[in-house]
């Protein structure tokens, strides 16, 4: 998923500037080799796994606040279908720049990051600028295990964002039928969860069937062909036409300086209500039968 | 001396250490929704089957000293049948109360597993030195004896391996697989039974 991203950033790198990467941080985790490069003035966190190395998370070391890949922008489309989110949670931290960005925005947000990789903390806290005070809070901690107290202490959230595969392996309970009613248990009466996800592969029918499954009809936010695809889902109502022009307007000042083209990122979503993309018999992904990574090619 | 009672207790043997690693593989999926998929999961879980193997291999070496029979080997599989069943049955409750009363996922994946497969292991490795004892006739073959066991139980806990971590999960449920390994070494203890009965009458009718 972060592939063609990762393929195209090494395209513009190769094609704009003849300095070479160099590693200025590496660091072994529980889970893998982790990689802070640098490239010019593109830094990356990078994993370094048995077939390839993929950008987790990169930024502009001179204008930070310029979101790199695609798909960061591409879930603030959420704020298209949410009013101003007052509870925030990150699944799967990266470098961190979700939940940068998020906090500039809106600075009152209490935003909770659960990330697995203690390493992965660590690098983002000493090489991408990843903020945390008494309103941002980062926690070391499986994903699904987070969500399963979250919901016990009957915690809710205006959004939650999953961010939690890395293109190379996916939790497979992060995909289940199961995990999706437990998110839905978290989400405030307005609440929606973005999920990062996939464009392709075989998986992306069996995704959509469970979405779906739990959900009803979501939104598939997308801009460039074959690359990641954001799911919004968990909303009660499609804002109307008029609702969504006035958020455009009112929120694209605030994202520009990011990156974000809010007006083109609108373009680019689709609700599965007028085009469900996938055989009705597909198999809905349970925690009885799940083998994400197998049907990943 | 490689009769027909004898490759039916290696074709035991072997669907013995077939079904133990592929439900030891199946653990994993189980916890997980529960207690993650970091290495501890996996830590918990071969403690708990490495642990309970080597207590059933003292149990069932100790119960092989005393009038062994066709019969009694065919019982450990119907007991191993039933201990392996709850894992499908009640997993979901049994993690659920670990869950609310253990934060740290280390212990409660520890505990988990040792609710779940302890058990079913136990009795599962009992099976090995038991099928040694029927197989052993003289002393002079008892190393090849036990060689041959332990080639084809392991390689049953190979094949068991691979093909429901390739195969199966793609086809079905993890409580189906559960059950069906319970349904197959139930059978085979079944078939012990009847071969063992149906011998004696063949001996008494002799």
């Amino acid at each position: 998923m972060r592939k063609l991203a990762a393929l195209y950033l090494a395209a513009t790198a190769l094609l704009t500037t003849q300095v070479n990467a160099e590693v200025i941080h590496s660091e072994r985790s529980l889970y893998r080799n982790i990689l802070v490069e640098e490239n010019g003035d593109l830094r990356c966190l990078k994993f370094d796994e048995k077939t390839r190395m993929s950008s987790q998370s990169c930024m502009y070391i001179s204008k930070p606040k310029q979101l790199v890949f695609n798909y960061t922008k591409l879930t603030f489309a959420s704020l298209l279908m949410i009013e101003d989110p007052k509870n925030v949670l990150i699944i799967g931290l990266g470098g961190g720049t979700l939940s940068n960005v998020i906090h500039e925005l809106y600075p009152d947000a209490i935003i909770e990051n659960a990330e697995i990789d203690p390493a992965v903390i660590k690098v983002a806290r000493d090489y991408f600028a990843f903020v945390e005070n008494d309103k941002v809070t980062s926690k070391v901690q499986d994903g699904r295990i987070f969500i399963k107290r979250a919901a016990i202490k009957k915690q809710q959230y205006d959004w939650v964002i999953l961010d939690a595969f890395n293109g190379d392996y996916i939790p497979e309970h992060l995909i289940t039928k199961e995990f999706f009613e437990e998110i839905k248990s978290v989400l405030s009466p307005n609440g929606i969860v973005a999920a990062n996800t996939f464009s392709s592969s075989k998986l992306y029918q069996h995704e959509s069937a469970t979405y779906h499954a739990v959900f009803g009809d979501f939104i598939n936010v997308s801009t460039a062909k074959n690359s990641n695809r954001i799911i919004l889902a968990g909303y009660e109502h499609m804002p109307t036409e008029q609702q969504l022009a006035s958020r455009i307007a009112k929120l694209s000042p605030l994202l520009s300086p990011y990156g974000i083209d809010l007006h083109a990122i609108s373009k680019g979503m689709a609700s599965t209500k007028d085009n469900q993309d996938w055989p009705a018999d597909t198999k809905v992904l349970t925690d009885q039968y799940s083998p994400a990574n197998l049907l990943n090619f | 001396m490689f009769n027909k009672t004898n490759a039916l207790i290696y074709f035991l043997a072997f669907s013995s250490g077939f079904s133990i690693m592929g439900i030891e593989l199946l653990g994993g999926r189980i916890l997980a929704p529960f207690f993650g998929s970091s290495v501890h999961i996996w830590g918990s879980i071969i403690t708990v089957f490495m642990l309970s193997l080597s207590f059933g291999y003292l149990l069932g070496g100790k119960m092989s000293i005393r009038q062994p029979s066709l019969t009694k080997y065919g019982l450990i599989f119907l007991l191993a049948s039933i201990m392996v069943l709850p894992i499908a049955l009640f997993a979901q409750p049994i993690m659920e109360f670990i869950f609310s009363h253990i934060e740290d996922s280390r212990y409660g994946s520890l505990l988990a597993s040792t609710a779940l497969f302890f058990i079913p292991t136990i009795i599962l490795g009992m099976i090995s030195p038991y099928s040694v004892r029927l197989l052993v006739t003289d002393r002079e073959r008892s190393g090849q004896v036990a060689g041959g066991l332990y080639f084809v139980s392991t390689l049953g806990s190979a094949l068991g391996t691979i093909i429901t971590s390739f195969y199966m999960v793609l086809a079905f449920d993890v409580n189906s697989i559960i059950i069906g390994f319970a349904t197959l070494i139930g059978s085979l203890g079944l078939l012990a039974i009847a071969v063992d009965s149906l011998a004696k009458k063949e001996v008494a009718y002799a």
